[in-house]
C-alpha cells in the first residue's frame, strides 16, 4: 500500500509541479503570480491538515467521492494521492525552478536567438536540461514523499504507519515490530536515494 | 526585463499577455466561483459557521491553546536537537573511523524513517515500560520523535555548514599551531553557526508543521486536535480547517520571512566567509519529514 501510494502521488505530482514551474516562469505576470502563492500557501501548511480535510471536509461535507462512493478503502487512498499530489507538486515545483536557474543564461538566449517562441524554448532546450540536473532534489522529494505516505495513516489508509499501530497494539513485541517497520523504510528510501543519486551524476549536463 | 527566457515584449506579444491573463483569470474566476457555489450549496457559508470565530471564547478555548501547544513542541524539539545534531554532525566530520561511521549510521537511519513511525513508536514505548503520566506522555513521544528525526537532519546541516567553509580556514588554524579540537571550536564552528543558521530557522518550519502529525496520531493536544474539538462543539469543519489552515501558513510565512531576511542579511555582511546555506537547502535538498528532501549533500 505504502509502494502504490507512492508511485501514484509522485506521477501526479511531477505533471503537476511541472505545470506550475512552467507558470512561474511563463511571461504572463498573472500566471506567475498563481504559481507563487500556490507554491508559498501549500508549503507552509502540514500535509496532515489536508490529509485530514481531503477526508473530513471534502469528502464528508462536499460528498466528493471521487467515483468510488461506497467503497471506503477505495475512497480513502484516492483522497490521499489526491492531498499528496496537492502537497508535494509545490515541492517538485521549487526544485524544477531551482534547476531552470541553473541551466546556462546563453542556452535561453540562443534558443531566442534562433527565433523560438516561448513554449519552444522552454520545451526543448530549457526543461530537458533542467531535469537533469535536479534528479538528485527530485529524488529528495521523491524519498520524502515516501515518508510522507504514512500520513495518510490518520485518515485510515492501511499502509505501514496504520499497520504497526495496529500490530503494536496487538503484540507484545514492540521494540522488534517497530525495527521491522523501520527496516522496511530504510530498504525503500537508501536505494531511491543511491540510485538516483548515482543517475544524477551520470546524466549532469558536463559543462 | 528580468527573465531570460522570453524577449521583452512587442506589441504582439503584449496582446498575446493580456489575452492569456484574460483566459487565465476566467478560468480561475470560474474555479473559483464554483467552489464558492460548492460551499454555498452545502451550507458552508452561513454566517453561524464562521460567527465563532469572531468570539473571544472560541480562541481563548480552541485556538489559542492548541497554538499554545503546537509552538511549545516545537520550540522544546528545536532546543533539544540543535545540540544533539550538532553533535551528530561533528562526529561524522570526525578523523577517527569508530566515531565517523556510527555517527554516519544513527544519522542516515533516522533521516530515512518517517517522523510519524518514530512517534508512534515512542509513544507506545513510553505506554508500556516508562513512568509517564497518561496525559503528558502525547506530548512526550511528538517531542521524541521529533528530536530523533531533527537531529539526524540537523546534523547534516551542520555537517554542510562547516564543509561550505573555505578549506583555509582549516589549514591557517593548523599553521598557528591549534590542535583539531581547538580548531573546531574557536575557527570552524564560530563561522559555520552564521552560515547555518537561515538553514536552521527554516527546519522549524517542518518541525512546526510536524506536530500536527502528534496531534492526529497519537492525541497530542496541539491546534489540529483544538480544531477538531472546536467543529465537534460548533459543527463547523470545513470553516475550522480554513481558519487553521491560515494560522499555519502566518505562523509558518513568518518564520520562513525572517530566514530569508537573516540570509540576505548574512549573504550582504562582510565580516563572514559568504558562505551561506539558505533556509531552502534545509526544506529541498536538506530533507524534511513533511516537507521534500532527504540528502543535505
Amino acid at each position: 500500500m505504502t509502494v502504490k501510494l507512492t508511485v501514484f502521488s509522485a506521477l501526479g505530482s511531477l505533471v503537476l509541479g511541472t505545470l506550475l514551474a512552467a507558470m512561474r516562469v511563463s511571461p504572463v505576470p498573472l500566471m506567475r503570480g498563481f504559481g507563487t502563492a500556490y507554491v508559498n500557501i501549500v508549503r507552509n501548511i502540514p500535509l496532515t491538515v489536508i490529509i485530514v480535510f481531503s477526508s473530513l471536509g471534502l469528502a464528508d461535507i462536499f460528498g466528493v467521492t471521487l467515483g468510488a462512493p461506497d467503497n471506503f478503502d477505495l475512497q480513502g487512498f484516492r483522497l490521499a494521492v489526491l492531498s499528496l499530489v496537492g502537497y508535494h507538486a509545490a515541492f517538485v515545483c521549487e526544485a524544477l525552478r531551482s534547476g531552470i536557474n541553473t541551466v546556462p543564461v546563453g542556452q535561453a538566449e540562443a534558443a531566442r536567438a534562433i527565433g523560438l517562441s516561448f513554449g519552444q524554448t522552454l520545451r526543448l532546450v530549457v526543461l530537458p536540461q533542467a531535469f537533469r540536473s535536479v534528479i538528485v532534489p527530485l529524488a529528495n522529494v521523491l524519498i520524502a514523499l515516501t515518508k510522507n505516505t504514512t500520513v495518510a495513516a490518520a485518515i485510515g489508509v492501511a499502509e505501514a504507519a496504520t499497520l504497526m499501530k495496529t500490530m503494536i497494539e496487538n503484540e507484545a513485541q514492540t521494540v522488534l515490530i517497530a525495527a521491522f517497520f523501520a527496516f522496511g523504510f530504510v530498504v525503500l528510501t537508501l536505494p531511491t536515494g543511491l540510485i538516483l543519486g548515482w543517475l544524477g551524476k551520470r546524466l549532469a549536463v558536463k559543462r | 526585463m528580468t527573465s531570460v527566457l522570453y524577449d521583452a515584449p512587442g506589441p504582439r506579444a503584449k496582446r498575446r499577455n493580456v489575452l492569456l491573463s484574460v483566459v487565465f483569470v476566467v478560468l480561475l474566476a470560474l474555479l473559483l466561483w464554483w467552489i464558492w457555489l460548492t460551499m454555498d450549496d452545502k451550507g458552508q457559508l452561513k454566517w453561524a459557521l464562521w460567527e465563532p470565530f469572531t468570539t473571544a471564547d472560541a480562541w481563548s478555548t480552541y485556538l489559542w491553546p492548541g497554538l499554545v501547544g503546537t509552538l511549545k513542541a516545537a520550540a522544546l524539539s528545536m532546543v533539544i536537537a540543535l545540540p544533539l545534531g550538532a553533535v551528530l554532525g561533528i562526529a561524522r566530520l570526525s578523523d577517527h573511523r569508530w566515531v565517523r561511521v556510527p555517527a554516519g549510521a544513527v544519522v542516515e537511519f533516522f533521516r530515512s524513517i518517517p517522523v510519524l513511525l518514530l512517534m508512534l513508536f515512542a509513544n507506545e514505548l513510553y505506554a508500556k515500560s516508562a513512568n509517564i503520566a497518561s496525559e503528558d506522555r502525547p506530548f512526550y513521544a511528538v517531542v521524541t520523535g521529533l528530536v530523533l528525526y531533527n537531529s539526524s537532519v540537523l546534523a547534516e546541516v551542520v555537517r554542510a555548514g562547516i564543509l561550505a567553509l573555505p578549506k583555509g580556514q582549516t589549514e591557517a588554524a593548523y599553521a598557528i599551531g591549534l590542535r583539531k579540537g581547538q580548531t573546531m571550536t574557536s575557527i570552524l564552528l564560530p563561522q559555520s553557526v552564521t552560515v547555518m543558521l537561515p538553514a536552521i530557522v527554516g527546519q522549524l518550519v517542518v518541525i512546526v508543521k510536524d506536530t500536527a502529525l502528534g496531534g492526529v496520531m497519537i492525541g497530542y493536544g496541539e491546534l489540529l486536535t483544538a480544531r477538531s474539538t472546536l467543529a465537534a462543539n460548533y459543527a463547523n469543519v470545513v470553516p475550522s480547517f480554513i481558519v487553521v489552515a491560515v494560522i499555519f501558513i502566518v505562523v509558518n510565512f513568518a518564520i520562513t520571512s525572517f530566514a530569508s531576511w537573516l540570509e540576505g542579511r548574512l549573504r550582504r555582511g562582510k565580516k563572514t566567509t559568504g558562505a551561506v546555506l539558505s533556509a531552502n537547502d534545509a526544506t529541498i535538498a536538506g530533507t524534511a519529514a513533511t516537507g521534500a528532501g532527504g540528502g543535505g549533500e
